[in-house]
């Protein structure tokens, strides 16, 4: 653990991604104390500031009711990262439970439990959380539902995979030989030596599930307003380009930057925890 | 049989299963919907006979599996139902926009193999040097922003900044192509109208690219990270001692065992600009099945939102399979195999 992390900060892009992830980590969390005006992430008009570009106090310009785009921007990220952690939470243990059953018992529940899973990863991941969310009210929890629906199929995949692999070596079979039981074989065996490739994944995929929230709400289909939403702020604002460009540059950006920083350190941590597939 | 048509008829038996499983959770999600699909078509002034005669037809006063039944029964017929939001069938709604999509999808994916490998290629045989360096963080960034950030970002420097090309849709008004295909590319060229052939292939290259920059992105990646392993294999130390050119040793002798992983997760990117293409459509008003979509799930038109997931999955699956296929044709172990694929 302190290797990796010495690892992470000795190179000059995994340090990128450190540096990109932290402040925008910090800034979610101290958003209260950092943002010029607080109470714009809400219903607030102030139309004798609206549609101002990039000017003090407005370092990233105003939008069409005159909230500072900046505050939105930080407060967005609040929320999207809530998103992505709660997604993860809950799709990662349900995916690498499902792949490691399939993998280790193999039969007709391997059979089953993977056409399933082909199933989910048949139908485009927008398109399924679209239709998801299409169905029930677009609010904040019905999208991370959305997403989660969508998110476990990838961990069942990688998991399945290991474990099939892993079945086959020395420390399984002595496991099975000395009579230990399944469940001991699966989480107490083969699930330790799938965590450095789970780890990696889940670093790059705080990045995606960014992406794909922010996609579903720029549809129309996720955080409604108020709640400021990088997603839903490109949309808006893409109807004004290319006068108001910051409306849309910015909360682009904005994604860009932080889905950037998870993507170094990932990228870092699989050529360290040499977790390749 | 020869192993290709052995490996096509396998896939193809995997690929109806897997359909089955995607027409039942669609069918399932649709009808989970809270409040009554009747009610909201026909909106707040009906009366509750006429919401009745809608339920009954819809099928929606029996219990769910009665419901698929009948679902799957006009499946077979080729009839998805009508959309209440068009009012047409949802089949012909489908015809209609699909092309569109495709057309840009295609152009996308073709763009994706085309700039995505080279650029693979080239990293892996600078590895190291700044041409790789420079490569993997441009095809990184490219995969850390959603496609609508590209589109928006490439429309305001390439249409706007700097207008050199177009902000919108498909083709110039002044012309008007008869629909054969729906491909424009292709109507365009049956209907001999080079010109048009021009104005449509000018504007589909923008929003093409802006959808394809996070697979050229993944593609780079990929390939460079096949071939790295590759370079590493003894044949490549023997080439480079018999004295082949290093040009020749990157592109033959390290990329083609290189293709083939990278072709099975291209074929997986597809499928993500399939729903990808929704966003993109959105920023450059291209009229595809984006604003089909989105509308239909909006106003709870169930029929239109299961037949719209059910075609792209359908689309997902037979472009899949031609990747199979491909590789098939590709990987000698498999088209000289003996056994059972």
């Amino acid at each position: 653990m302190k290797r990796t992390i010495a690892i992470l900060l000795a190179n000059p892009l995994s340090l990128l991604g450190v540096i990109l992830v932290s402040i925008v980590v910090f800034s979610a969390i101290f958003a209260d104390f950092i943002v010029p005006f607080p109470e714009h992430r809400g219903a607030v008009v102030d139309f004798a500031n609206f549609n101002k570009g990039p000017e003090w106090p407005y370092i990233f310009g105003t939008d069409l009711v005159g909230r500072d785009m900046f505050s939105r921007i930080v407060y967005a990220y609040r929320i999207s990262l809530m998103l992505g952690i709660v997604v993860l939470a809950i799709a990662v243990p349900i995916g690498v439970t499902v792949g490691l059953v399939a993998g280790y018992i193999g039969g007709w529940t391997e059979y089953v439990l993977m056409r399933i899973t082909d199933v989910f990863l048949s139908i485009p991941p927008l398109v399924l959380a679209m239709s998801i969310m299409g169905v029930l009210e677009p609010t904040l929890l019905n999208g991370m539902m959305a997403v989660t629906a969508m998110w476990w199929p990838w961990y069942t995949r990688l998991v399945y995979n290991l474990t099939r692999a892993e079945k086959e070596e020395g420390y399984v079979l002595a496991a099975e030989v000395i009579g230990a039981s399944k469940l001991h074989v699966i989480f107490g065996e083969i699930l330790p030596n799938c965590v450095p490739a789970v780890i990696t994944k889940m670093t790059l995929d705080l990045g995606f599930v960014i992406i794909i929230a922010s996609s579903l709400s720029f549809l129309g289909l996720g955080v409604q307003p108020p709640t400021p939403d990088l997603g839903s702020m490109v949309a808006d604002g893409a109807k004004y380009l290319p006068d108001s460009w910051w409306l849309t540059v910015f909360p682009g950006l904005a994604i860009l930057i932080a889905v950037f920083g998870f993507n170094l350190i990932g990228d870092a941590l699989r050529e360290i925890l040499g977790a390749d597939q | 049989m020869s192993p290709v048509a052995r490996l096509l008829a396998h896939r193809l038996g995997m690929s109806l299963i897997v359909l089955v499983g995607v027409s039942i959770l669609i069918f399932a999600i649709a009808r989970i919907i809270p409040g009554d699909p009747a009610r909201i078509a026909l909106g707040p002034n009906a009366t509750p006979e006429q919401v009745e005669n809608l339920r009954q037809a819809l099928h929606l006063d029996q219990n769910i599996v009665v419901q698929y039944g009948y679902f799957v029964a006009d499946l077979l017929r080729g009839d998805l139902g009508v959309s209440l939001y068009t009012n047409r069938p949802v089949t012909a709604d489908i015809a209609q926009f699909l092309p569109a999509t495709l057309e840009l999808v295609i152009a996308a994916g073709i763009m994706m193999i085309g700039i995505g490998l080279p650029l693979g290629i080239i990293s892996a045989r600078y590895r190291g040097r700044w041409p790789d360096n420079l490569i993997r963080l441009v095809s990184l960034l490219g995969v850390s922003a959603p496609s609508f950030v590209w589109a928006v970002i490439f429309m305001l420097l390439f249409a706007f900044y700097l207008p050199l090309f177009p902000i919108a849709g498909r083709i110039s008004d002044i012309y008007s192509i008869e629909a054969v295909t729906g491909f424009l590319l292709i109507d365009t060229l049956i209907a001999g109208d080079m010109r048009a052939f021009g104005n449509a292939a000018w504007h589909i290259i923008l929003p093409a690219f802006a959808l394809s920059v996070s697979g050229i992105g993944q593609a780079a990646r990929l390939t460079r990270a096949n071939m790295v392993e590759t370079y590493d294999k003894p044949f490549i130390e023997m080439a480079r001692s018999y004295g082949f050119a290093d040009r020749r040793i990157a592109n033959r002798f390290a990329f083609r065992p290189s293709l083939i992983p990278s072709l099975t997760i291209i074929g997986l990117d597809f499928a993500a600009m399939l729903g990808n293409a929704f966003l993109v459509e959105a920023v450059f008003a291209w009229p595809g099945l984006s604003r089909y979509g989105v509308a239909v799930i909006l106003r709870k038109d169930l029929n239109a939102i299961v037949g719209t997931v059910l075609i792209i999955s359908a689309t997902f699956l037979i472009m899949n399979i031609i990747v199979d296929l491909l590789i098939a044709f590709i990987n000698p172990r498999i088209r000289h195999s003996q056994r059972p694929a």
